[in-house]
């Protein structure tokens, strides 16, 4: 069903652009080039694009499984730790220095990454490990970079801000995706399916997963890590994109998906297929102008979760 | 044959002293009741035998080797452990809890082996929980939500089954069958117990032994009628308690 919906999604995004395509002209350009130009619109913008939005939403929805379950929190998403902020404040610093492509990157992973040891080191600084502490600190700390934001933004030129609104919104129009970001994927899907026994237990309380022999303290900091690695690579790749992390990994567990073992795929795949929908929207609403992907994100995914929500509970 | 063995252990609580010098030892087919006031050191005992609380002084042997120096799984294979009060945060049905009792022992990453769900089904059985294995936890009573914890705890199939406070939330009539129940897994599976309680007449009941945790550190341990004397029980919890016998039992009571 999922992979249906997955298929389906990816097909809509190389479709739709501001150059229409049919399926039977896909399927033809694909392989036996016939017109240079959608040709080069299919490899070189389409396909790369859908990728970063698939693999984009997969990571985030990943993420946001893991953050719920490490901070037992049904609210916590994957910019809980700060993430989103810190990566914001090194993008945006960016920007202001009139670098982009690369060095924004880099800027943004290396404030995601800052970000996230920030909140590690002050919520362990007093010894034992407590999921209200990194629950606050992280609240805190993305306050913090929530008021440098608004310096940088208030100080800015009108120009830069215009670019600025466009990351913190997400955007995947200066996304570049390559072969790292899909094997990270895939990584962190291996890796999740090995320990989605665990996170099962886990959910159930530390005191339990304990109990039952789980090693808790070896789990928390590969969760912590790994989910940080992919909330910050997802966030380098298409800004902070709002809502994925959070709303996907609720819509399956409402759905009947609350083992890890079949959660972790099903977030992966839902995530990913959502993003390259919502992305696929936001650039034909108002084409030729594209709209930030994280708009559209909460414009669709709102109604959608409110409808899954009053569905299940009549049940 | 198992035992637990806890030597010259001392338990504290940010510098006040629980529990001095205890010394106690658990074998196959004993069951044990722990009794105290609020506070005594109840449950930090049962925490420092499964291995999550770190014990300053002293020591805890599962079958001769000491607690600290035993992996988490490795103790989770033959100590379990119903807590006092469980956490709900995120949704799952009784079928997927009870489930979670066989996780010390699973083989298979992502398989369910048919064998593990027998296990679990049956234990649903035993505490009249089948029928309920699609509901979802957060809809169930307290009584039930207590009986589906004993039913993942009878799932793991321990060797050492610690109970804090078994009959919270449970009717008399679940109290009697349940604990009835366990008696009878302790003595089939050649199994141990050690619950903690409140309830000083369902612990002469259902326990053979007694601990009795007084103040300054102090206990004191031995068979079920030896310990639970008015005048023990009295100094224990700093409130005189008779105890009267009918019909076969013995019913202590507050005075």
């Amino acid at each position: 069903m999922l992979l249906v919906i997955t298929g389906a999604s990816i097909l809509l995004s190389l479709l739709s652009g501001s150059v229409e395509l049919n399926l039977l002209q896909l399927t033809s350009e694909l392989f036996r080039p016939q017109d240079q130009l959608i040709h080069q619109v299919l490899w070189e913008i389409r396909i790369p694009r859908t990728l970063a939005a698939f693999t984009t939403g997969g990571l985030l929805a990943l993420s946001g499984v893991i953050m719920q379950v490490l901070l037992r929190n049904p609210l916590a998403d994957p910019y809980i730790l700060g993430i989103s902020g810190g990566s914001a404040v090194g993008a945006l610093s960016a920007i202001l220095l009139g670098l982009s492509g690369f060095w924004l990157n880099n800027a943004a992973f290396v404030g995601a990454l800052f970000s996230v040891f920030l909140v590690f080191g002050i919520a362990n600084k007093f010894g034992r490990w407590s999921v209200t502490r990194i629950l606050l600190t992280g609240v805190i700390v993305s306050a913090g970079w929530g008021a440098v934001i608004n310096i940088l933004l208030t100080t800015s030129s009108n120009n830069n801000v215009q670019s600025m609104l466009f990351w913190l919104m997400g955007d995947l129009s200066q996304s570049v995706i390559g072969l790292t970001h899909g094997l990270l994927l895939l990584i962190g899907l291996l890796g999740g399916l090995y320990v989605s026994r665990s996170l099962n237990v886990l959910a159930r309380g530390e005191l339990v997963a304990m109990s039952l022999g789980v090693n808790i303290d070896a789990l928390r900091l590969f969760l912590y890590f790994t989910a940080s690695v992919f909330t910050a690579t997802a966030v380098t790749v298409a800004g902070s994109v709002g809502f994925v992390g959070l709303v996907i990994p609720h819509m399956l567990r409402l759905l009947g998906a609350r083992d890890h073992r079949i959660l972790l795929p099903c977030s992966i795949l839902l995530g990913g297929s959502f993003l390259v929908i919502a992305d696929s929207i936001a650039r034909t609403v108002i084409a030729p102008q594209q709209l930030p992907v994280g708009v559209i994100t909460a414009i669709i995914g709102v109604p959608s979760f409110i409808i899954i929500l009053r569905s299940t509970i009549t049940k | 044959m198992s035992y637990l063995k806890i030597q010259s252990l001392n338990l504290s609580v940010k510098n006040k002293i629980l529990v001095r010098d205890l010394n106690l030892v658990i074998s196959s087919h004993e069951r044990w009741g722990l009794l105290g006031r609020n506070g005594a050191g109840k449950t930090t005992l049962l925490h420092s035998i499964i291995g999550i609380r770190n014990y300053n002084y002293g020591s805890i042997q599962i079958n001769g080797k000491e607690v600290s120096n035993l992996t988490r799984s490795d103790i989770a294979t033959r100590v379990g452990i119903l807590f006092q009060q469980g956490l709900d945060t995120l949704p799952t049905t009784v079928f997927e809890t009870v489930m979670l009792g066989r996780h010390p022992h699973v083989q298979s990453v992502l398989r369910d082996d048919p064998q593990d769900i027998e296990i679990a089904l049956a234990a649903l059985q035993d505490l009249n929980l089948n029928g309920l294995e699609e509901r979802q936890v957060d809809t169930l009573s307290g009584g039930e939500r207590q009986r589906l914890a004993l039913a993942m705890l009878i799932t793991q199939m321990p060797q050492f089954y610690l109970l804090d406070e078994p009959s919270n939330h449970l009717d008399v009539a679940n109290q009697v069958q349940l604990l009835g129940h366990l008696q009878k897994r302790v003595s089939q599976q050649s199994a141990s117990l050690l619950m903690a309680t409140h309830d000083i007449n369902l612990a002469a009941r259902f326990c053979d032994n007694i601990v009795l945790l007084m103040k300054n550190g102090e206990y004191l341990s031995g068979r079920n009628e030896d310990i639970l004397t008015e005048e023990n029980l009295s100094r224990a919890y700093d409130c005189p308690v008779r105890s009267l016998r009918a019909e076969g039992f013995t019913l202590h009571y507050p005075y």
